[in-house]
């Protein structure tokens, strides 16, 4: 029993399941030697002609370039790089419809010939000298890929590390009508051997095999003479049969070795090259001309003069086809490819290609039209026809049941989309489109559960690291707890030492000296105490800086804040007096006091908290204040809601421990966000372009206000306050002159209501949430009377609300059921930050109660003051 | 011998279960969905009708025939089945998750298959010895199992098939049950008695 | 009539054991069906279903709840657990086709830095940090819109996933197709 190579030295040839015989319409144009043409107007080069990544771009718009000069560089092995096919200047990187039947846009480089041809330095590579990797580059720099139609880079076939037994050259080109491997090898055998050769020194086969179908004797017969001599090289005649040029079937054909499924060629050792690749190879090592150009077949009876032509890569297809005499059909179809394995073009503009081996121009009388598509009637000739042995009808009903699993189990993936099924089915059902589909499918459903994989693998890392951080801060809390405890431990150990110490020091006999001495120590430090408190009540009284430890200030503050009101009082009245404002601006100043008070008592904040939230609530105040005057409308509730929206929002973005530049960022962020909210509400048509501004508005003070580092609580807190009655005074005004509705003053209060929530700090002690809760009271009171006198529908300004939070006064002042007015809106902004103790609660609800009562005497008698 | 491999054949072919006899219809449809489904199927009858006739022949010959209490058969033959597919379905869980998922409520609904209950009875009928009965149940399974296997394959098929909206689904399946039937009774005649 | 009783109930006291002794010899501990429901689950962590990521949903499916919730499975995943599960398609109603595929997209000139979107994201898609410039991994997103609302100058937005050749599904449309349902 001979082995296989001396089977194959002695010429036997095998054969493939299936296949068919389709009238092969070569005869138009194998016997024309290749034709050229004169340069196109614009050459369109795709940066990506191949399987893999495109080239990093190396030239910009407006380049001259020169032929043969790359204009891409391959960065990684995928990548293989494009030239320009002439001198020319590049005028423009853009996107066009691509060579591929999706005729998706991709980019390209758009290319203006300047018809002088002129080339870039060129460097034969030495071949006595070069070594293999130096071949490899070479063959990859001059982007040499594929050209049987595949596009797969070719420097990694032949750079194939593995053993190599056979180098097969497919020159077998059995689709019909496709000549142009044919012409070029009658024309240029000589190159091609050299290529071969080239591979050959790269692979070192034990044997080459260059197939040949035997309906081109011509080119037999010259590649016979190119190779005679050279050992182990054979040309074989094939008989014809689509499709022996697919790459496993042509190995099936000249060696009986079958590649496994879902494997290469090179896992069997063999390595399959087109021959017009190694023609471009030749000429890429030994002449240094890169891929610019191929031989194309121009075919198709609506062509006067059908033959092949060296193409320019980049050309569009209607530039090739004119050259031929391109008489266009109504409805013509222009198909780039094969009949078989081609695909119709969307138009004329696609650009020939590296794979780009032939366009058909056919009439509808040559290639017509495929008729619908009828039932199966389960023949089974398509599963005779099948080159992979697959069952193309099984397959076609799984396609149609997207049943995946069956279609694996049936090795869709094996089909090499040739076409022989369909071409033989009598139904003319286009068996190949459902397989691409499925495939398609397939592949979208393996990439998705790919992706599924890895978020769950991401989703698990997070769930991990939380529970991580989770226990690590868990971790801490307990050491630092642990350390606290030991602290207070070691304090308590050390008081009760010392206490032990002082109760030693006692019981052991002081003499009568020590003991005076002692009792004049600890008088020396009472009258220090004492003196430094006057100091510091004096620095109170003089300045408003609050230099003092927590536990001074905590009795300073009341003092310090009575004085304050009544500072503020009298600001007040010195305004009104000077015709400023109306008489509800003094009890706007006594309301600021009043906040004001409450505002001081905050033993265990720290003064930037409150600087902050004072100055936002001071901008928003003002800006609603602006608001409310500027347009004094109906709308005004949406300006509320924008400036409301926004005040929590500014509020929010307030953080405890920043320092001054961050003021501005928290500015900016307030300012960002208030604008967002603002726009959001002006998309959804409820506020006027006034809003923006007003949002804007409040911003800009925010940011105005937030860098202020030194300025101490109270100063912002009053000012605020301040800004927040200055705010309701004019929404009042502005209702009480009949422009507002009701509800815009309710809503004003409820601005200022949040605004002065916000900074009040629920730390506050009770007796000083009394005295803040009188004065508040009385303050209410006498708003309440100057409102009444002023109109009859105001009943915002009630009362006698003794609640502990000034806030809750407000609200509750509004709660007032005054017929006309709708205090249900209004009744709720309690801010969350009180803390409601018994007494409280109680309170507020006898002060509501009075309220109430109030407002119908009131109501019933508007003259008179309650 | 040669009457174990008579009775081998006509209990698969001649008189099939599903075919000729109509037994068993209910998991016959229920499981030959898909071909794992029915293989898997076509496992676990074996197995229950192998052990239930042994079961209850010996449960007939040393309970219910001394005692004098043939009037029972019925029910003590149901109780014997229950138990063994019972147990059936214990080990399948153990020994392969999978086919128990598969087979799903299929699996402890061999209680009710007529099949099961039905070799048991024409065992008495027909007054099998021991390994008789044995090889009788044995046989009837593996009929049962042969048809599933061919209805299943063939189901799939029709699952993608153009048939028309009306017969879509069980109808189109027990028409080719039918004509499957048919195609089983040319048997009759193959084997004497 | 006594020997009746006394039989059958010997005869049931007997499988009793037997049948005992089987579940003990024959136990099976775990319970790898929610495994198998989670494996077909999308895992885009979503909570379109109502249950905060896609295990807990497996396990509420495994337990009896019905199979149709998952808007990103789409019918795919509905077939798949209707398999596993033995639910016959017919009773189910469907719920909408499965939406165009879309990953988000941060506009970082509205930016703000606020770090809210990257706690919301349950795949960690969201590279950035506090005041820094905040960004989408658009690979690893799996468009499960949970990270739109928390932001809050309203910068994030969907956009779909653009074709490429590579995913390009070859146009159905352009040849009469007849899908037939498989029952």
């Amino acid at each position: 029993m001979p082995s296989l190579f001396q089977q194959i030295q002695a010429g036997r040839i095998w054969d493939f399941h299936g296949g068919i015989h389709p009238p092969s319409r070569k005869t138009q144009t194998s016997q024309k030697p290749i034709d050229s043409y004169s340069l196109p107007a614009r050459l369109y080069i795709p940066q990506r002609q191949h399987i893999g990544v495109a080239g990093r771009v190396l030239v910009k718009v407006g380049d001259h370039v020169l032929k043969g000069q790359a204009l891409t560089a391959a960065d990684n092995a995928m990548a293989v790089p494009v030239h320009a096919p002439t001198s020319g200047t590049i005028v423009d990187i853009c996107l066009h419809p691509s060579a591929h039947p999706s005729a998706l846009p991709e980019p390209v480089f758009v290319l203006e010939p300047d018809g002088l041809e002129q080339w870039r330095p060129r460097h034969a590579l030495d071949m006595l000298h070069a070594d293999k990797a130096q071949i490899l580059q070479r063959i990859q720099q001059a982007g040499i890929a594929g050209m049987g139609g595949a596009g797969f880079p070719s420097h990694i076939k032949a750079g194939a590390a593995a053993a190599v037994d056979y180098l097969i050259i497919n020159a077998v080109e059995c689709e019909p009508y496709i000549t142009a491997d044919d012409v070029l090898m009658q024309h240029h055998s000589d190159t091609i051997v050299q290529g071969i050769e080239i591979l050959s020194q790269l692979l070192q086969p034990k044997a080459v095999l260059i197939g040949i179908e035997d309906d081109k004797p011509a080119a037999i017969k010259a590649m016979q003479q190119a190779v005679a001599g050279k050992n182990h090289w054979f040309v074989r005649a094939l008989p014809v049969k689509y499709p022996s040029g697919g790459e496993k079937q042509l190995i099936q054909r000249l060696t009986n070795k079958e590649v496994p499924s879902g494997r290469r060629p090179i896992d069997i050792g063999i390595v399959v090259q087109n021959v017009g690749t190694a023609f471009a190879i030749a000429q890429a090592v030994l002449e240094d001309i890169p891929l610019i150009s191929r031989v194309v077949t121009v075919v198709g009876q609506s062509l006067s003069r059908p033959q092949n032509m060296y193409a320019l890569l980049g050309t569009p297809v209607h530039e090739l086809l004119s050259a031929c005499g391109f008489e266009p059909q109504p409805s013509q179809r222009l198909i780039m490819g094969g009949p078989m394995m081609g695909f119709t073009l969307p138009d004329a503009r696609i650009p020939v290609v590296k794979t780009t081996n032939c366009i058909i121009a056919p009439t509808h009388e040559e290639l017509p039209v495929a008729g619908p598509e009828l039932d199966c009637i389960r023949c089974g000739a398509c599963t005779e026809a099948c080159p992979v042995n697959l069952l193309p009808q099984q397959l076609l009903w799984y396609s149609k049941a997207k049943d995946h699993t069956q279609l694996q189990a049936h090795n869709l993936q094996d089909c090499i989309e040739c076409g022989a099924c369909a071409y033989v089915c009598p139904s003319e059902i286009p068996l190949v489109h459902y397989y691409r589909v499925a495939k398609a499918d397939i592949r979208e459903t393996q990439r998705e559960a790919l992706k599924a994989e890895q978020a769950k693998a991401r989703f698990e890392a997070r769930k991990e690291r939380l529970e991580r951080e989770k226990q690590e801060r868990a971790e801490r809390n307990k050491q630092l707890a642990a350390q606290r405890q030991q602290q207070l431990a070691d304090q308590q150990k050390q008081q009760i030492a010392e206490a032990q110490a002082r109760t030693q020091a006692a019981t052991t006999e002081l003499t009568h000296a020590e003991i005076v001495a002692e009792r004049e120590r600890k008088k020396a430090e009472a009258r220090a105490y004492q003196a430094a408190k006057l100091a510091a009540e004096q620095d109170i009284i003089q300045s408003a800086e609050p230099t003092l430890s927590a536990d001074d200030r905590a009795e300073q503050d009341p003092r310090k804040a009575a004085i304050a009101a009544a500072l503020a009082r009298a600001k007040a009245k010195k305004a009104q007096a000077s015709g400023e404002a109306e008489s509800t601006s003094v009890e706007a100043a006594t309301v600021a006091a009043a906040p004001a008070l409450g505002n001081t008592v905050e033993p265990q904040s720290s003064s930037s908290d409150d600087a902050k939230k004072a100055a936002v609530a001071a901008a928003i105040a003002r800006a609603k204040a602006k608001k409310a005057q500027a347009s004094g409308e109906a709308e005004s509730t949406s300006v509320e809601a924008a400036t409301v929206a926004a005040a929590p929002a500014l509020g929010n973005t307030v953080e405890p421990h920043s320092s001054s530049s961050d003021d501005a960022k928290k500015a900016a962020v307030a300012a960002a966000i208030a604008r967002a909210k603002a726009k959001k509400a002006q998309a959804s048509g409820e506020a006027e372009s006034t809003s923006v501004e007003a949002a804007t508005v409040t911003a800009a003070p925010a940011l105005g206000n937030t860098v202020e580092p030194q300025s101490s609580s109270s100063d912002d807190a009053k000012k605020a306050a301040v800004a927040a009655a200055i705010a309701r005074a004019k929404a009042k005004k502005a209702q009480a002159s009949g422009e507002a509705e009701s509800t815009s003053v309710e809503a004003a209060t409820v601005a200022a209501a949040p605004a002065l929530g916000n900074t009040v700090e629920p730390q506050s002690c009770s007796s000083d949430d009394a005295k803040k809760a009188a004065v508040a009271a009385a303050i209410a009171r006498a708003k309440a009377k100057k409102a009444q006198s002023a109109s009859n529908s105001e009943a915002a300004t009630d009362p006698t609300q003794a609640d502990s939070e000034p806030p809750l006064a407000d609200s509750d002042a509004v709660l007032p059921p005054v017929p006309q007015d709708e205090p249900q809106v209004v009744a709720q902004p309690e801010p969350v930050a009180a803390n409601p103790s018994a007494e409280d609660a109680k309170k507020a609800a006898i002060a509501a109660a009075i309220a109430r009562a109030k407002a119908k005497k009131a109501a019933q008698n508007p003259q008179e003051p309650s | 011998m040669s009457e174990f491999l008579l009775l081998l054949v006509s209990a698969i072919l001649v008189n099939n279960f599903v075919l000729v006899k109509f037994l068993g219809l209910c998991p016959f449809m229920g499981t030959s969905k898909k071909l794992d489904t029915a293989l898997g199927m076509g496992l676990a009858t074996t197995f229950v009708m192998t052990l239930a006739s042994l079961c209850s022949y010996v449960a007939e010959q040393w309970v219910l025939i001394p005692l004098d209490l043939q009037y029972l058969r019925t029910l003590t033959f149901i109780l014997v089945i229950a138990v063994v597919v019972q147990f059936t379905e214990m080990v399948v869980h153990k020994t392969s998750p999978a086919l128990y998922r598969v087979l799903g409520i299929f699996l402890p609904l061999i209680t009710t298959n007529c099949a099961v209950l039905g070799v048991a009875l024409l065992n008495i009928n027909a007054n099998h010895g021991l390994i008789e009965s044995v090889a009788y149940g044995f046989g009837g399974a593996l009929g049962f199992s042969l048809v599933l296997v061919l209805f299943a394959a063939m189901r799939e098929r029709l699952a993608t098939a153009d048939v028309p909206k009306a017969f879509q689904g069980a109808s189109i399946g027990l028409i080719t049950a039918g004509l499957m039937s048919l195609a089983f009774m040319g048997f009759a005649g193959l084997v004497r008695g | 009539m006594i020997t009746a009783l006394w039989a059958l109930g010997a005869l049931a006291l007997v499988f009793g054991a037997i049948l005992g002794y089987a579940a003990i010899r024959f136990k099976v501990e775990a319970d790898p069906l929610v495994d198998q429901i989670d494996d077909i689950l999308p895992q885009t962590q979503c909570g379109q279903c109502g249950y905060p990521g896609c295990r807990p949903y497996a396990e509420a499916i495994a337990g009896g709840d019905i199979i149709t919730k998952c808007p990103p499975g789409g019918e795919a995943t509905i077939k798949k657990l209707a398999d596993l599960m033995g639910v016959s398609l017919d009773s189910l109603d469907q719920t909408q086709n499965k939406q165009e595929k879309r990953v988000a997209y941060i506009r970082e000139e509205d930016c703000i830095g606020c770090t809210k979107c990257i706690q919301a994201c349950p795949v960690d898609a969201i590279v950035g940090a506090s005041k820094q410039m905040h960004t989408i991994l658009s690979n690893e997103c799996t468009g499960c819109d949970l990270c739109v609302e928390p932001c809050p100058v309203n910068c994030i937005e969907m956009r779909p996933v653009q074709t490429t050749a590579e995913r390009w599904k070859w146009d159905l449309q352009s040849i009469p197709v007849h899908v037939v349902e498989v029952k």
